[in-house]
């Protein structure tokens, strides 16, 4: 996939995408053990909270009841951003927010924007059209600062970099940043280089561009967190701000807030709180910016809100506790998943976005449904529940396209036999008789066709010579 | 107790020796045990994959087979989530009240084996002898999907002769997931590969869990790796007695 296009478009399956992540030691181990501590750290700061399942509930809770009337938070949050000096846009894709933010930016004629770490803006890719409009993107995040500078995509929702080690973000910097003639690969002094780069930008851009993490109805307040304090920068100094949202992220109350506080730092960073916890509502004289627009993104999420079973999709605060506990992530890191939003939410998120037939079918299959996922999730989003259920959407799809589907045939040859318990055992009779010139010292070592994939690897058991109910009933007589 | 006996299709093809050790401790602690012989899937596989119709039907089949069975046993963790939490899912998708309120019944009447004999009846020394070093994998769904807790790991422990080590990670994903083992064959080969490697820094002759087919997975591994480890489940286990296996 460019670095250009939006980043909800998948341009290849998963089993081809993760085959080449999987043969990549370097990144395998940087993402293993980038995983591995923020379990740790995560099950910690939880294990301190005693009603971590209530607050779990709360927030649940709070989602599901916005959820159900989110036309009319959504209205209340137009009203009071605009009562709050702020102006509104409604748009229906990322094309058409991708136009609003530039033509607001080309308004100012602005060359330059600051832009706080959003996943909203990748899904839509808004860099890549804003530098086709002559106006450059300034990513301020530590690490999209290294993803954006190394001509690369962000492989974790949070830690955009975190395939990337130390060296490698040494020979970015130096490639890309000015003064860098010296620069080792000690975190100080790679930290110390991006900050020189940043501040002069900070002192210099008036524009800023961000996500939300969340937006009150009730007050018209917008809110960020972060870890760095880098986007509070841009948050404050600007002249012109532009927040973009997906309508999901509307809370009915400032009360809502206290839950997600709580449950965002904990699952996200493994942190008790966020170092930096900005809100700001409208604009005001003589303070932080002079105008303040908010983009209102659909892209979509209607449908999802539309589809029942899946709807929880849209509870999801992006804390990526999911994919830090994913076995399949913990292995193929995050561009196997070839969207913005990779791991077990990516697996259900994207597919939801990308029109099928398409290469994104592939991702509700990317998961053992191990179920790891949905006991971290702070949202308690079923993850495993909605894979399932998105499974037999793309099965649905496909059967009605192509009659001769060879799994689906096998399917439902396999559920006639099922149904029948004298075809059963003679499938049985069948398969035992079947499986004998591939037996050699009792296993299953290689098989031919769609097969092959298990004994790449893998022994297989045999059938065995007498069932169990052969010999319940030779028992019983 | 009449205990009816729930096999699965997968036990009763590759496995059958595992329900033969069931019948054994069952009835060796005094159970009757009853096998509808009608039964066949439970359409885990199906509704797994996204052939919610099929599983639907094979729902409707399985309680039909299980209507008057008092107690449902099985010796697969996995199956019984499908019974207990997808049957429900699948039932409320039709609408049919008469079908939610039989499923609901069935659910609760439905038990995995290591559940039933510590959560159920309460055993925790079912009197077996098995002088081997042993670790435990406890499987996504007998983990998560049931919530079997420690059930496993208290009956081993009072299975005499007995070397328990603890399994580094236990509680991860070995990389089975049903077709997901075929479909992504490399990822879950990767998988595979750090929960071999965990179960040789056990130095534990025997692998064993409550799922035979996150345990064939496993095995399918040991063996390529010639290590002469191997996999066995829990009911076989328990079902040995001194002077040799009972079932
Ligand atoms: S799905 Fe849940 S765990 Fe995953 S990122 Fe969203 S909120 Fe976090």
């Amino acid at each position: 996939m460019s670095v250009d296009s939006p980043g909800i478009i998948v341009e290849r399956a998963f089993p081809a995408a993760a085959r080449d992540a999987l043969r990549d030691s370097q990144l395998r181990r940087n993402i293993g053990k980038a995983t591995n501590t923020i379990r740790a750290k995560r099950k910690a700061v939880v294990a301190e909270m005693p009603d971590w399942q209530d607050l779990r509930d709360a927030g649940y809770a709070i989602k599901r009841d916005t959820l159900r009337h989110l036309d009319r938070h959504l209205l209340a949050l137009e009203a009071s951003v605009t009562a709050a000096g702020g102006t509104v846009h409604w748009a229906r894709d990322g094309e058409e927010a991708n136009r609003m933010v530039g033509d607001i930016l080309a308004g100012h004629q602005a060359k330059e924007v600051l832009k706080i770490k959003s996943l909203t803006t990748d899904e839509i890719g808004l860099n890549g059209a804003l530098s086709a409009r002559g106006i450059e993107p300034i990513e301020t995040d530590l690490a999209e600062v290294i993803v954006q500078k190394g001509h690369d995509r962000s492989s974790h929702i949070l830690v955009p970099a975190i395939h990337r080690n130390r060296a490698e973000i040494r020979e970015i910097f130096k490639r890309e940043l000015p003064d860098t003639e010296h620069l080792t690969d000690e975190p100080r002094d790679l930290a110390d280089a991006a900050r020189r780069y940043l501040r002069q930008k900070f002192l210099t851009v008036p524009y800023a561009i961000s996500g939300a993490n969340f937006a009150v109805a009730e007050t018209g307040s917008v809110a960020i967190f972060e870890s760095e304090g880098n986007g509070r920068m841009c948050l404050t100094l600007p002249r012109v701000l532009i927040s973009i949202m997906g309508i999901e992220k509307v809370i009915p109350r400032w009360a809502d807030m206290s839950a997600f506080l709580q449950l965002l730092p904990r699952s996200s960073t493994a942190e008790r709180m966020n170092p930096y916890n900005s809100v700001w509502s409208g604009t005001r004289a003589g303070e932080g910016p002079e105008e303040f627009h908010l983009v209102l993104l659909d892209n979509g999420r209607s449908d999802v809100l539309a589809d029942e079973p899946a709807r929880d999709t849209l509870n999801c605060i992006r804390c990526s506790a999911c994919l830090n506990i994913c076995p399949v992530y913990e292995r193929t890191g995050g561009r196997a998943y070839g969207s913005t939003y990779p791991g077990p939410i990516g697996a259900i998120l994207t597919p939801q976005m990308n029109a099928p037939p398409s290469p994104a079918d592939s991702l509700p299959f990317a998961s053992s449904l191990c179920g790891a996922c949905y006991e971290v999730c702070p949202v308690k989003i079923d993850i495993p529940r909605i894979l399932v259920h998105l499974r037999g959407k793309v099965v649905a799809a496909r059967g009605a396209k192509t009659a001769l589907d060879g799994e689906a045939l096998v399917m439902a040859a396999m559920a006639r036999v099922f149904e029948n318990p004298r075809l059963y055992a003679l499938a049985h009779k069948a398969a035992a008789i079947g499986q004998v010139p591939f037996i050699r010292d009792g296993a299953i070592k290689s098989l031919p066709g769609p097969l092959a994939g298990w004994t790449a690897m893998r022994d297989l058991t045999p059938i065995a010579k007498q069932s169990f109910r052969e010999w319940w009933k030779a028992r019983d007589r | 107790m009449k205990v009816s006996l729930f096999i699965s299709c997968f036990n009763d093809m590759l496995f059958p020796q595992t329900g033969r050790a069931v019948v054994s401790v069952l009835e060796r602690l005094g159970h009757e045990v009853a096998f509808p012989l009608e039964q066949t899937c439970c359409g885990q596989m199906h509704n797994n994959s996204g052939y919610g119709p099929e599983a639907t039907a094979l729902m409707r089949r399985f309680a039909d087979v299980f209507a008057d069975a008092e107690t449902i046993v099985c010796p697969s963790s996995s199956c019984v989530v499908t019974v207990r939490v997808a049957y429900p899912r699948l039932a409320a998708a039709t609408g049919d009240q008469q079908l939610i309120a039989r499923i609901a019944d069935l659910g609760a009447r439905t038990f995995e084996f290591a559940e039933f004999l510590v959560k159920k009846l309460g055993i925790e020394d079912v009197g077996a002898y098995y002088p081997h070093r042993v670790t435990y994998h406890s499987t996504c769904n007998s983990l998560r999907g049931l919530g079997l807790g420690d059930a496993a790991t208290r009956l081993l422990s009072h299975v005499r002769g007995l070397d328990f080590v603890e399994l580094p990670r236990a509680d991860e994903c070995c990389g089975f997931g049903g077709t997901f083992a075929i479909k992504n064959a490399d990822t879950s080969i990767a998988m595979l590969t750090d929960k071999l490697a965990a179960i040789r820094g056990t130095q534990a002759e025997i692998c064993t869990a409550v799922d035979n087919s996150c345990l064939m997975h496993i095995a399918g591994g040991l063996s390529r790796e010639r290590s002469g480890r191997r996999t066995l489940h829990l009911a076989e286990i328990l079902a040995s007695v001194e002077g040799g296996v009972a079932a």
